[in-house]
């Protein structure tokens, strides 16, 4: 039951199928491209500052999916007929939280190799910034599932997930940006650690809001 | 069916949407095979009577309780709109294991629509879609919202014939409709005639 719901949740998410935008990637790939152009193309400033401008692109690039993330299936009842099947809210949720990763981080690692390149990060700043951006999006795409889910009931529900996700994610890319400041491997464990606070908590408060959003 | 024995009991119900009371004191108590239509204006409480009895919102007050699986059909299909019906219609057939989806899709006429994507379907042809998914639930309590609106003359015939067989062959079905419907021993009650007096809403 699970597995299909997965398989729909990502047929609904992932880019280039069903609804799925790849407007994330490649918003965060444009980032890395104009960065240079605004600076300048000083390879030792862009190895300095690259990374970090690498992680706040990733961030911006979180905020794009949210808004059709929830608010979309509560609209169409999806929700409510998977309750009715003795389905779980926290267990849509974990499902969700699963299809929304699967859909937003693989695509956005893979979206680094050409964004590094264009911003000449490279060695060991490079290794640690994948690294780092594999800690950090499951917590990124933790908050945003949270958000999507308390905000899909309220109209200016899409504006406002943004401005909340920012000071949310705020540790993440202290810890991740960190780690690339000061070359240490370390401080990823941080954001490792904080992603797996965020992705244990997740489902059981987005579960709670899509419950609470039903009594609106 | 999936229970032997399905039954849905309502016991001195209140609901409330916002800071009104909506209806109060409602009781009633569906056996196997009973069909039952519930009257009432727009805004009345049809609805929300709905949902309490699915379960998906408390009630101010009092109790539903229920034997068997339960369909919901509501304004809301639940369907894809970006996929084409048979596709999605596939996902709820497929976590409802349904055997014959072709049978179902023809018995509501869908066939020539399967790759239509539901987002371009028309308010009837989408509601046809939903009842499909009903069907293919194979519950033994069906809970239908306004099943007749959008839907044209033969289509609401087939809707009838479809709510009989159900209650033949021992299914429960309450309907809240503004719209008659031609179910031999249904019963019928109004929404309006629990709604509180002034004084006490």
């Amino acid at each position: 039951m699970l597995a299909q719901l997965l398989r729909r949740d990502l047929a609904q998410f992932f880019p280039f199928t069903g609804s799925g935008a790849a407007l994330p990637v490649v918003f965060f790939v444009a980032v890395a491209m104009l960065f240079p152009f605004a600076v300048g193309p000083d390879a030792n400033l862009m190895l300095k500052t690259g990374g970090g401008v690498v992680w706040i692109a990733a961030l911006l690039a979180a905020i794009l999916p949210l808004e059709k993330l929830v608010a979309g299936d509560i609209a169409l009842g999806f929700f409510d007929q998977l309750r009715l099947r003795g389905f779980a809210e926290e267990a849509m949720m974990a499902v969700r939280l699963l299809a929304h990763w699967l859909s937003f981080g693989p695509p956005l690692l893979l979206a680094t190799f050409p964004a590094a390149a264009l911003l000449k990060i490279e060695g060991e700043t490079f290794d640690i910034l994948l690294l780092g951006l594999l800690a950090g999006t499951p917590g990124l795409a933790a908050i945003g599932l949270m958000i999507a889910a308390l905000t899909a009931s309220l109209r200016a529900g899409a504006a406002l997930s943004g401005l909340l996700l920012i000071p949310l994610a705020l540790p993440i890319l202290i810890f991740g940006a960190g780690a690339l400041a000061r070359q240490d491997v370390a401080s990823i464990g941080f954001v490792g650690a904080i992603s797996l606070a965020l992705v244990a908590i997740a489902p059981f408060a987005a579960g709670a809001a899509i419950r609470a959003a039903r009594e609106g | 069916m999936q229970a032997a024995n399905p039954s849905l009991i309502a016991e001195n119900l209140a609901c409330r949407r916002g800071e009104r009371l909506l209806f109060r004191r409602l009781s009633f108590a569906l056996a196997p095979g009973a069909a039952c239509h519930v009257t009432g204006a727009n805004g009345a409480g049809k609805t929300t009577l709905i949902r309490a009895l699915a379960g998906l919102t408390k009630p101010y007050a009092g109790e539903v309780r229920r034997e068997g699986a339960l369909a919901l059909l509501d304004e809301r299909s639940g369907l894809d709109p970006d996929l084409p019906l048979a596709r999605s219609l596939a996902f709820w057939f497929g976590l409802d294991s349904v055997a014959d989806p072709a049978a179902i899709m023809a018995r509501l006429r869908l066939e020539t629509l399967a790759e239509v994507p539901v987002g371009y379907l028309s308010t009837g042809q989408r509601k046809r879609a939903a009842l499909a998914r009903v069907i293919g639930q194979n519950a033994a309590v069906w809970l239908l919202d306004e099943p007749l609106s959008g839907l044209d003359t033969a289509s609401q015939d087939l809707v009838s014939t479809l709510v009989c067989e159900h209650c033949e062959s021992g299914g429960i079905a309450l309907i809240a409709s503004h719209q008659p419907l031609d179910v031999p021993g249904m019963t019928s009650f109004a929404i309006e005639d629990f709604a509180p007096a002034e004084a006490e809403a």
